[in-house]
């Protein structure tokens, strides 16, 4: 019987063992440990509720969406610190044709990808052209950016905010896309049974769901499907292993590389028409530190910082915890003076616990 | 594929270039007036940018050379470095910041003894002007701003405030914060933001969860302020919970007159940029010179007077 037969080069692995050598696994575990600290810490002053978790999702998100193309090019063996600055550079281009020029937000949206795909594309090409290290070169760019958000705001506008962005964008086809609540019907219906809290004026206590976050979780699914699933994603990481054997193999390397650095500057560009359209103001300061806390959600992910194995997947929970810690200790009542020793600390703590779990269950196969 | 030949070619071109203009730059007229801001600002802060705005329109408006430098982080040491190249370069006056005595005094000190007149804005003081020998100081107390705003939302009847600080670490934030609590008569507890617009509005919310008895929010700049009124906004605490702020910005001014906010303090900072440059204009021309300090804030811009001056802050005057 054929079905007998089987191929010794191919070794069983059990559903389990396999389960537990995926690169998220170790994320997930710190997630964990994350949520049932604050359960116990902060569990009854409404970190829980659902103003709570809309509040700490919607900063996880806005940091997911950058840390799904992050982890992709990390996992090809590259940096980007190029997208903190890219996000206050995009904010501008989306925000001066607007206000300034008289253009319908959908076009000076349009034109805002356009360019920072561009941008993107000029990354990926010095460093494929240059062999410079992608830190050095994206290095340059971060200052490059800042400087050029800098002067060409306060060139045109003579300030460095640019508001007024809300009146503009009200009747624009795309501006749902962006900064828009979804469910609101959902919503209204658990706040009648009481299952979501309400607010003074009788209101439910949130009105929707960003719609930063389905962003968030649509991106991370289609960085996960091309990493798991297409030839694209064999690509990445045999970019990031080994990338001279990848070349001898027929990978284009170069071109792998190019698109990923596309793809970083693009999500830069989705952020901040997603902090533009919300806020309705654009900043030059905007994304300040940025690239780091993408780096940072991507390594607590279990991305290896030096390429060739992680997952998209775990870039969203680096983000959860990164989102979860960031709100949570405002909920705990801890002197916010602390702020950023307990939230260095929290980060230290679940990435020592992720690598923990991963080395237990790397061991165990 | 890359060739180093091709990169140097374009480098020297820039190099050359630089150097060009630099020389220009210093054939112009010897008679022309030059005055050189050196301040602890970023022109990328928005604050600072105002300054810069005055200080530009004046010397178009005069005829004036006027330059503006800061280091690019808060960095002091830096800042003296700065303070002692551009005094090597006599120019007929230069403009001063002083966060930090004790790092500046120094180089402030040799130019005015290299015979170069300061004026001195924003920060330092009266007192460590005059100590110096500079000539005068013009700016905001910040702490007797916030002094005053405390008085203001204690005659309001509210006690139970905090201050939400977008930037911590910044002294002449914390100033504002501690002027508060002197005013209010009570403690006031220090919100630590972000300048993150999404976070800072998100710790708002939460803080305001946490303490749901809060009565009033400072914001001590734009950067807090916007997302301060956001949150409310978010939480339908619009009105209720009061709230006001340092520095002014088209946003801030559209909530004031909205009565969503009750005043922002203007430190009318385009006068620190603009009224410098004419002064040491007349000074090179005339030798004339103000013999008293000019305080150009706190200006309370509430409900009656936002309207007539969002314009001018979108243009970056105001």
């Amino acid at each position: 019987m054929v079905s007998e037969i089987r191929d010794e080069r191919v070794r069983s692995v059990s559903r389990l063992s396999r389960l537990l050598s995926r690169p998220e696994l170790g994320a997930a575990a710190g997630t964990v440990l994350v949520f049932v600290f604050f359960a116990i810490t902060a569990g009854s002053t409404g970190l829980f509720s659902a103003k709570g978790i809309v509040n700490f999702l919607e900063v996880s998100a806005q940091l997911g969406i950058l840390a799904a193309p992050v982890a992709l090019l990390m996992i090809a063996g590259e940096f980007d610190l190029s997208v903190g600055s890219m996000i206050g550079f995009a904010g501008i281009l989306i925000a001066i044709p607007a206000v300034f020029w008289g253009w319908p937000i959908w076009l000076s949206l349009l034109f805002t990808f356009a360019v920072c795909g561009g941008i993107g594309a000029l990354n990926g090409l010095a460093v494929v052209r240059t062999g410079l290290p992608s830190f050095i070169v994206t290095l340059g760019s971060l200052f490059m950016l800042r400087g050029l958000t800098l002067g060409l705001t306060r060139g045109i506008s003579g300030r460095t905010q640019v508001s007024g962005v809300h009146e503009l964008a009200q009747n624009d086809p795309l501006n749902s896309l962006f900064s828009g609540q979804v469910f609101p019907g959902l919503i209204a219906r658990l706040a009648d049974i009481g299952l979501i809290g309400k607010r003074a004026d009788g209101l439910p206590s949130i009105s929707g769901i960003p719609v930063s976050i389905v962003w968030w979780i649509v991106l991370t699914l289609a960085c996960t499907w091309l990493l798991t699933r297409s030839r694209f994603g064999n690509w990445i990481f045999a970019a990031g292993g080994e990338a001279n054997a990848a070349r001898n193999l027929g990978v284009p390397v170069a071109r792998t590389k190019i698109t990923l650095f596309v793809m970083t500057a693009l999500a830069a560009a989705l952020f901040a028409a997603i902090q533009v359209l919300v806020t309705g103001s654009a900043d030059t300061l905007r994304g300040t530190q940025k690239e780091f806390e993408a780096i940072i959600a991507v390594v607590i992910g279990g991305t290896l910082l030096t390429g060739g194995y992680g997952s998209a997947i775990g870039a969203m929970f680096g983000a959860l915890i990164f989102g979860v810690v960031q709100m949570g200790i405002f909920y705990t009542g801890i002197d916010t003076d602390w702020f950023k020793l307990f939230m260095g600390a929290m980060m230290v703590i679940a990435v020592l616990f992720n690598s923990y779990v991963r080395n237990r269950a790397m061991r165990s196969r | 594929m890359f060739s180093l030949a091709k990169l140097i070619k374009p480098a020297l071109g820039l190099m050359a270039g630089f150097t060009m203009m630099a020389a220009a730059t210093s054939l112009a007229a010897a008679d022309e007036t030059r005055v050189v801001f050196v301040t602890h600002g970023q022109s990328g802060d928005p604050y600072w940018s105002v300054v810069k705005n005055g200080m530009d329109d004046a010397a178009k408006t005069l005829g004036v050379k006027a330059e503006y430098l800061a280091p690019e982080t808060f960095d002091m040491a830096k800042m003296g470095q700065m303070i002692d190249a551009i005094a090597a370069s006599k120019p007929d006056g230069m403009v001063v910041s002083i966060p930090d005595a004790a790092a500046l005094s120094a180089p402030v000190k040799n130019a005015i003894a290299a015979g170069i007149p300061v004026i001195v804005i924003d920060s330092g003081g009266s007192k460590l002007t005059h100590d110096l020998g500079g000539l005068l100081f013009m700016g905001q107390d910040e702490f007797q701003a916030g002094v005053m705003a405390g008085e203001r939302i204690k005659a309001l009847g509210l006690t139970k405030a905090v201050c939400a600080n977008h930037e911590v670490g910044n002294s002449s934030l914390d100033d504002r914060c501690a002027g508060f609590a002197k005013g209010l008569g009570v403690d006031v507890p220090v919100m630590n933001g972000v300048i993150d617009p999404t976070e800072m509005k998100n710790r708002v919310i939460a803080y305001m969860t946490a303490h749901a008895d809060t009565q009033f929010i400072l914001a001590v700049g734009a950067s807090g302020a916007e997302p301060t009124l956001a949150a409310l906004d978010e939480m339908g605490l619009s009105g209720k919970v009061k709230t006001g702020t340092f520095d002014l910005s088209p946003t801030i001014l559209q909530a004031v007159v909205a009565g969503k906010m009750e005043w922002g303090i203007d430190a009318q900072q385009y006068a620190m940029g603009y009224i410098p440059v004419a002064m040491f204009d007349l000074w090179k021309k005339y030798k004339i010179m103000p013999i008293a300090d000019y305080p150009t804030g706190p200006g309370f811009v509430t409900k009656d007077t936002a309207a007539s001056v969002i314009e001018l802050s979108k243009q970056g005057k105001r």
